[in-house]
C-alpha cells in the first residue's frame, strides 16, 4: 500500500503542517481585501508576504514556493531529493502564468524574457526538480481544481507499478492578475470572506500556497497515513458548470466508498468553494452516496481556494485533524443553504474515527475523491 | 491499440495508417474534417483551437470504432468504463496568450470569461466526455517534452482503476495559431500499451 512519509505546507498563515492545523483550529484566516494590478474591483484573497519572502533573480514565485515545500517534505521524510528513484508529480493549474505579461510589455525590447520557456508547466516544474539536484523529469497534472488529488492518484499508481521508490507530490499556485481577473469575469468571487454551504454564500476567495507530500510503497501501515483508494470521474455535462445531479462527484464517491464502512469515517473534507453551484452539487452527490450522517467540512474560509495546492494542503491538514481527534469547523458557515441532506460541520467537533474522504471538483467537469486511513487507528 | 489518428498541419490526417484527403491547411483543415465527418454539433464553434483539434481527432477515432456518426449508437456511450487522458507540452499557453491580451492594455481592459474557461488544458478532455457522455476518468498531464516512455507509464497505470476498460489517450498540442499536432489512440485494458504508445508517437509517413 502507498503511505505518506513526509508532508509540508508553505502558506500565508504558517509554514508547516502542524502550525497551519493549529492556526485553523483557532479559527485564523489569511483572507484580506486587496486592490492589485489593473483589476477594476478589489478582491478578497489569501496571499504570501512577498516583500518578506524577498525577490529572487533565478526562481519565479511559483518555483520558489514549490521548492520550499518539496524540500521541507523531503526533509521530514528523511529522503535525499537527489536520489534517482525519487519521482516528482506536480499539481498546478497555471504555474508561471504571471510571466506571460512580459510578452505584452511594450516598454521592453524584443529580448526573449529569461523565464519565457518556463511558461510551459513542465519546464517550470523541471526547474524546481533540478534545484533539488534531481535529474528525473517531472509529470505535471493540470486537471483544473482537482489537480491536487489527481496528482496523488498518479503518484500512487507509479509507486504501485514500481516506476519509482519514492514519489513527491508538489501542489502549488500563486495569485496573479491573470487568474483573479478571470474569476472576476466569471462573477465567481465573493466580495467578503467566503461562506461554504451557507444560505448567504456569494462565491469563492482565491489563495496562494504550496504543499508537498512524500509517498512510498510499504507493507507497514501502522501509525502511517495510507492512501486507500482514489477515483476521478467526469460529469459529462458542462465545461464550466457542475452537474445538477452531481454525477461525476457521486460516481467517484461511490467507487471510493466501496472500500470503507461509514462508521470508519471521521469526516468528509469537501471542495466547498462557496460558489452557489459547487456547494449545491456536492451536497447532492454526498446525499446520493449515502453520506448523510458523517460530518462534512470545507477549509476554504481559512486559506481560500488554493487551486493546484488545495488537494494536497487540505489533505495534510485533514490528516493532522484526525490525529488530533478533531473535525475542523467550516469557517464562514452559519445557516445551511444547500438542498442535499448532509451534516455541515459548522463548529470544531471531536472524533475518534481513523479515516476521512477528500473531494475536489473543477472546470472541464472533472471530479476527484480520495479515501485516507490512519494505519493502526488513532 | 484499437484505432489511432494523427492530425497535424504538415502531415495532414491519418486514421489507422491511412491518409484522408483534405484540401485546406492549418485550422481550415480541422474545420473541413468537422464539416465532412462530424457536423451538426454547435459546441464545436465555441471551442478554442486546442479543444477543436482534440475533439475532431476523437470523432475520427470513435467513428472508426463504431462505424457510426450517431454518438448514441457508439460503444461506451453513457458509461464510466472509458477514460480520457491527454498529454502535451504547452498546456493551454496559446489560449492563455489570447486571454492575456484582454487584460494587458489598461485602456482596453476587458477580461473575457468565454476565453478564460479555455485557459485550462483539461477542458479538451471535458469536451470529449460531454460529447460521448463518458463518466469515466479524465485527466490532463503536461510533460517537459514529448516522451513516449513517460506517456506509456501513465497510460498503463490508468487501468489500476478497475472500472476503466478502455481509454482515449495521446498527445494533443496546439501551441500557436495554425500550429498543432495530435496523436491519439483508443487503447484497451489488455493491449500492449508500451508498444502501442511507442508506435503512435514515433509513426512517420
Amino acid at each position: 500500500m502507498v503511505v505518506k512519509i513526509g508532508g509540508s505546507i508553505i502558506s500565508p498563515l504558517r509554514n508547516s503542517v502542524d502550525s497551519v492545523y493549529e492556526a485553523l483550529a483557532r479559527g485564523e484566516s489569511s483572507l484580506r481585501t486587496r486592490k492589485l494590478w489593473n483589476l477594476e474591483e478589489p478582491f478578497v484573497g489569501s496571499m504570501m508576504n512577498w516583500e518578506e519572502e524577498g525577490p529572487d533573480d533565478c526562481l519565479t514565485r511559483f518555483e520558489s514556493l514549490s521548492l520550499r515545500s518539496a524540500r521541507a517534505a523531503l526533509q521530514e521524510a528523511g529522503i535525499d531529493g537527489k536520489r534517482g528513484d525519487v519521482a516528482f508529480v506536480f499539481s498546478t493549474t497555471k504555474g508561471n502564468i504571471e510571466q506571460l505579461a512580459h510578452r505584452f510589455d511594450t516598454t521592453r525590447t524584443q529580448v526573449r524574457h529569461k523565464f519565457e520557456r518556463r511558461l510551459n508547466l513542465g519546464e517550470g516544474a523541471r526547474r524546481v526538480v533540478r534545484e533539488l539536484g534531481n535529474g528525473n523529469d517531472p509529470v505535471v497534472v493540470s486537471n483544473a481544481c482537482t489537480s491536487g488529488l489527481c496528482a496523488q492518484i498518479v503518484a500512487q499508481r507509479m509507486l504501485e507499478q514500481k516506476i519509482c521508490r519514492y514519489a513527491v507530490v508538489v501542489g502549488c499556485d500563486v495569485l496573479t492578475e491573470f487568474i483573479v481577473s478571470g474569476f472576476q469575469s466569471f462573477k465567481a468571487l465573493s466580495p467578503e470572506g467566503c461562506r461554504p454551504f451557507d444560505a448567504e454564500r456569494k462565491g469563492l476567495n482565491l489563495g496562494e500556497a504550496a504543499a508537498a507530500m512524500v509517498l512510498t510503497l510499504s507493507d507497514e501501515a501502522s501509525g502511517r497515513w495510507v492512501l486507500e483508494r482514489g477515483a476521478i470521474r467526469n460529469d459529462a455535462n458542462h465545461i464550466s458548470g457542475p452537474s445538477r445531479t452531481g454525477e461525476g462527484s457521486y460516481r467517484a464517491l461511490r467507487t471510493v466508498l466501496a472500500s470503507v464502512g461509514m462508521e470508519e469515517l471521521a469526516f468528509v473534507n469537501a471542495h466547498g468553494t462557496a460558489t452557489m453551484y459547487n456547494d449545491e452539487m456536492e451536497s447532492i452527490a454526498l446525499e446520493r452516496a449515502g453520506i448523510t450522517d458523517v460530518p462534512v467540512n470545507s477549509l476554504k474560509g481559512y486559506l481560500g481556494h488554493t487551486m493546484g495546492a488545495a488537494g494536497v494542503l487540505e489533505c495534510l491538514v485533514s490528516m493532522k485533524a484526525v490525529e488530533e481527534g478533531v473535525v475542523l469547523a467550516t469557517r464562514g458557515f452559519g445557516k445551511k443553504g444547500v438542498s442535499g441532506n448532509i451534516k455541515i460541520n459548522g463548529e470544531l467537533t471531536t472524533t475518534d474515527r481513523p479515516s476521512f474522504v477528500k473531494m475536489l471538483s473543477g472546470f472541464g467537469g472533472c471530479n476527484a475523491v480520495m479515501l485516507y486511513r490512519k494505519g493502526g487507528g488513532v | 491499440m484499437r484505432h489511432w489518428v494523427i492530425l497535424d498541419e504538415t502531415r495532414g490526417v491519418v486514421v489507422d495508417g491511412e491518409r484522408i484527403g483534405v484540401e485546406a491547411q492549418g485550422m481550415g483543415m480541422i474545420d473541413e474534417i468537422y464539416r465532412g465527418y462530424v457536423g451538426n454539433y454547435m459546441k464545436y464553434f465555441k471551442m478554442d483551437s486546442l479543444c477543436k483539434v482534440g475533439f475532431v481527432a476523437s470523432e475520427l477515432l470513435l467513428a472508426k470504432e463504431s462505424g457510426s456518426r450517431d454518438v448514441e449508437q457508439r460503444k461506451c456511450y453513457g458509461t464510466a468504463e472509458r477514460a480520457i487522458v491527454l498529454f502535451n507540452e504547452s498546456g493551454s499557453l496559446y489560449t492563455d496568450t489570447r486571454y492575456q491580451a484582454t487584460i494587458s492594455d489598461e485602456e482596453n481592459y476587458f477580461p473575457s470569461p468565454a476565453l478564460f474557461v479555455y485557459t485550462l488544458a483539461n477542458i479538451v478532455t471535458g469536451e470529449i466526455a460531454i460529447r460521448n457522455k463518458y463518466y469515466g476518468e479524465t485527466n490532463f498531464l503536461v510533460l517537459p517534452e514529448k516522451n513516449s516512455q513517460a506517456m506509456a507509464v501513465q497510460v498503463s497505470a490508468l487501468f489500476a482503476d478497475k472500472e476503466t476498460q478502455s481509454a482515449i489517450v495521446g498527445w494533443v498540442e496546439c501551441d500557436a495559431e495554425e500550429h498543432f499536432e495530435v496523436r491519439m489512440a483508443l487503447v484497451g485494458r489488455d493491449d500492449n500499451i508500451e508498444n502501442d504508445i511507442k508506435t503512435l508517437i514515433e509513426w512517420k509517413n
